[in-house]
């Protein structure tokens, strides 16, 4: 049990500070620290955004920074797990800027790394880790996202490659992304997890449209995309036809602990507003039930920071993390809620107020309260995480299926004639 | 950076356990739940022979001398084994007191003897939470009135007090609960494998802890307790979901296991949750602790929080998971409720130590930043 850092973690993060002192872009600084989740306050259009996070980036990959712990072969450092963490640490709110990378370096990367062939990753990988090109995922549908393997995107056959057809939903970043990884049907004669394949699609190829969904929040981080006739050639399936389904698995895998590294609760944005905000007489941190919620929020917060730091260790000594992820972003997403709405109840009616010349901390709760319900939907739903959790550390039952041994026409068939009943 | 126990620090857990296996089963649990026995003699003396009580108590002091975080392992294995013993009383409160305010005599003279079972000792809760708040008066050495409740007080030998002297000046006391001038009632209590008794003093001869004339300051003391009692609720809550779970794996109902409906599943989903959140809390306060880290304040109550919080939800869901036979006698779920509830209360309740991890969290270090 030791929470410092060895002489050799230390001179690492030594070097570490250094660099990010002499490199960082800290005009952006205060921007960066007023951003809060899902909001990022630097630069003005989005086009400005992504060039300041894309600079940031490319300084990293030409320093030795980025990807920390990939292969150097594929521009990463070769680093172990804790010097990613310590990396993490002393980056800051620095790694703000790396959100729109997450998809590619967190997820698609790795997948790449465990099942692309050689060519693959030669090509994809080192501008993946520069910032240069960067992917989205394109794998919900809207009749599938929870039942994931319900998609149908169809793939055909034709010369020298595959005919894409179908439509993906929610693809966070395909407006500004080069690539997609993308899972497809390409044989629905069998139950529906064993006629699916993998692809790598360019977003810039014929056919390809991308419309942008308005979230909730106003903000359209996530698109609707069509394929119409796509053409992808052969090189570029992932594995063989038919694996679709555990490359999928490995993208989920490195999903769960991709969102989870960057984890936020709110728990800082609440406890400072507390300190600072005049209520019933005094402060509202003087207050027994303020206290009372402070205090569950910190455990958890608290709580959510050691259970990554135990999943280092235990990578570090190398155990290969499993579904215990899961609860990272369940609670996280759940706790964001219950602060975000907890500061507006603290501001009485003017808590509905959202512009931000007027609004306390620049409105930045009412932002919290309208983004944190796609957190507990994003990358799996908390049910779908507690189903995880229950099943697969738990060890208990699956859930009854009906879905089972029957091929995906035939399920098809069979949700075509209950709609029509209802 | 290490998150975790040693692999020597895991071999005395699974030794411990199989110790524990063999003489804490729950039969013998169920001797003083029953009030057949006040505490297990035979366990604490194969505790005792175990090193158990001595293992953060110097070797000049006949302990093992090996440190708080070997403490922290056994406070987990005696948690999950509901342990009918007044362990915690006597080690992580009494034995740290005497550890950190006795003098050199009353070191020498009382840790060999919890070191090696021979005596038990106690401190109230309230006592150590807010000494200033006492009722209890010295006078020429002598010690008078009443502790309204004091955990493990019908079996404890000794206990340290807080008193003001004539001069209203507040002291620690050593008194010797089983000489003259020194009374006890037994009070029912919701978990009756732990004893609790009012303790009566009338002119009883006690001695000062430690030779200064200032009070000393209680929270490093309070804090250990805090963490290593969160080992405690921490052990406790895995073995009510591990319960919960084997229960949900065993019975049918409608045709199918109950684990397989999503109502129970998501149920023991958030109980495993709470656990785990509390497993890395309770880590962070044993480095804070055993390091003597300028964070162990906020790491302290932040682990005494979460394992309150998950021991409490842990204990109570598994009687829901058993339906109707959780609500009996018969079935072990009670205990672990029971002893969850207690739990929460040995040391200051859970308000107090949300109101004190807040206060931390606004006066110092954050949640920990490097
Ligand atoms: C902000 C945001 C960004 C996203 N980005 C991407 C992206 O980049 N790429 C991508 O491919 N997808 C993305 N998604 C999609 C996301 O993965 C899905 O929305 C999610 O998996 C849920 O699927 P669904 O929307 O179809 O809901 P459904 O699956 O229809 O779920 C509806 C409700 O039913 C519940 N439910 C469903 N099945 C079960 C079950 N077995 N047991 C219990 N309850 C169940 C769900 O929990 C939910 O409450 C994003 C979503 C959001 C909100």
């Amino acid at each position: 049990m030791d929470f410092s850092d060895t002489p050799a973690e230390a001179a690492f993060r030594a070097e570490a500070r250094r660099w990010i002192a002499a490199n960082a872009p800290s005009q952006h600084r205060v921007a960066l620290e007023r951003s809060s989740f899902g909001v990022l306050r630097v630069g003005g259009d989005e086009a400005e955004k992504l060039a300041i996070c894309r600079d940031w980036q490319r300084r990293k990959f030409e320093g030795g920074w980025a990807c920390l712990h990939w292969p150097s072969e594929y521009g990463g450092r070769d680093a172990g797990p804790v010097e990613r963490l310590i990396w993490e640490q002393e980056e800051g709110v620095y790694g703000k800027l790396g959100e729109r990378f997450v998809i590619g370096q967190g997820m698609i990367g790795p997948t790449l790394m465990a099942h692309g062939s050689p060519a693959h990753k030669r090509r994809h990988l080192v501008p993946m880790a520069s910032g240069e090109e960067i992917w989205c995922q394109l794998f919900s549908e809207p009749a599938a996202g929870s039942d994931l393997a319900g998609i149908r995107t169809r793939c055909e056959r034709t010369a020298g490659g595959w005919r894409v057809n179908g439509q993906k939903v929610w693809t966070s970043g395909a407006h500004y992304s080069d690539w997609g990884l993308m899972l497809a049907r390409t044989d629905p004669s069998v139950p529906k997890h064993r006629g699916l394949s993998m692809f790598i699609v360019n977003m810039r190829s014929p056919g390809v449209e991308i419309r942008p969904i308005r979230q909730m929040s106003g903000q359209s981080g996530f698109n609707q995309v069509f394929f119409t006739d796509v053409f992808i050639p052969d090189e570029d399936m992932l594995g063989a036809s038919g694996d679709g389904w555990s490359i999928a698995l490995t993208t989920l895998m490195n999903e769960r602990q991709a969102v989870s590294s960057s984890m936020t609760t709110g728990f800082d944005d609440i406890f400072d507003f507390c300190l600072r905000f005049d209520w019933r007489g005094g402060k509202a941190i003087d207050d027994p039930v303020v206290r009372s919620k402070l205090a569950t929020w910190a455990a958890r917060t608290s709580g959510l920071r050691f259970t990554a730091m135990r999943t280092i260790s235990s990578a570090a000594r190398g155990e290969v993390p499993g579904p215990e992820n899961s609860i990272l972003k369940l609670v996280a997403g759940m706790t964001m809620q219950e602060i975000a709405k907890f500061a507006l109840d603290l501001q009485g009616a003017a808590g509905m107020v959202a512009s931000p010349e007027f609004a306390e901390e620049e409105g930045k709760f009412q932002l919290m309260l309208l983004r944190s319900p796609g957190m507990r939907v994003e990358g799996g739903t908390d049910e779908i995480q507690r189903n995880i959790l229950a099943e697969r550390v738990l060890g208990m039952p699956p859930d009854h299926r009906v879905d089972k041994d029957v091929s995906f026409a035939a399920l098809m068939q069979a949700a075509g004639d209950a709609a029509r009943r209802s | 950076m290490d998150f975790g126990f040693s692999s020597e620090q895991e071999e005395l857990r699974q030794s411990l356990r199989t110790l524990l296996a063999r003489e804490c089963d729950m039969g013998r649990v169920r001797a003083a739940l029953d009030g057949r026995v006040a505490f297990d003699e035979p366990l604490w003396r194969a505790l005792a022979e175990f090193g158990a009580m001595g293992v953060a108590i110097p070797e000049e002091y006949g302990g093992l001398g090996l440190g708080l975080l070997e403490l922290c392992v056994i406070a987990e294995e005696l948690g999950r084994a509901v342990a009918p013993v007044p362990f915690s009383s006597a080690v992580y409160l009494y034995a740290q007191l005497v550890l950190a305010f006795g003098s050199e005599r009353q070191r020498r003279d009382r840790l060999p003897q919890i070191a090696a079972g021979r005596e038990i000792g106690t401190c109230p809760a309230d006592a150590l939470m807010s000494p200033d708040r006492t009722s209890l008066r010295v006078s020429r050495g002598r010690l008078t009135g009443r502790v309204p409740m004091a955990h493990d007080g019908l079996v404890a030998d000794w206990a340290v007090l807080p008193a003001l002297d004539e001069e209203g000046r507040l002291g620690l006391y050593l008194a010797r609960l089983s000489g003259p001038g020194a009374a006890r009632e037994p009070l029912a209590s919701i978990d009756p494998t732990r004893t609790c008794a009012s303790l009566v003093f009338t002119d009883c001869e006690v001695e000062r802890l430690g030779d200064g004339v200032e009070m000393p300051d209680l929270s490093r003391v309070v804090d250990t307790a805090a963490v290593l009692l969160a080992f405690e609720q921490l052990g406790g809550a895995e073995r009510a979901l591990e319960a919960g779970c084997d229960y949900a794996r065993q019975r049918v109902a409608f045709g199918r296991q109950i684990g397989s409906f999503q109502a129970i599943k998501h149920m023991l989903a958030n109980m495993y949750v709470a656990k785990t959140l509390a497993r890395s809390n309770a880590y962070y306060g044993a480095w804070a602790m055993a390091t003597g880290h300028g964070e162990l304040p906020v790491a302290a109550a932040t682990a005494r929080v979460s394992a309150t919080q998950a021991f409490q939800e842990c204990a109570m869901n598994a009687i829901q998971v058993h339906g109707g036979v959780g609500f009996t006698w018969d079935y072990d779920c009670h205990v672990f409720f029971r002893r969850s509830n207690a739990l929460a209360l040995v040391l200051g309740p859970l308000s107090t130590w949300e109101s004190l991890l807040v206060e931390r969290l606004r006066d110092g270090a954050r949640t920990g930043d490097a």
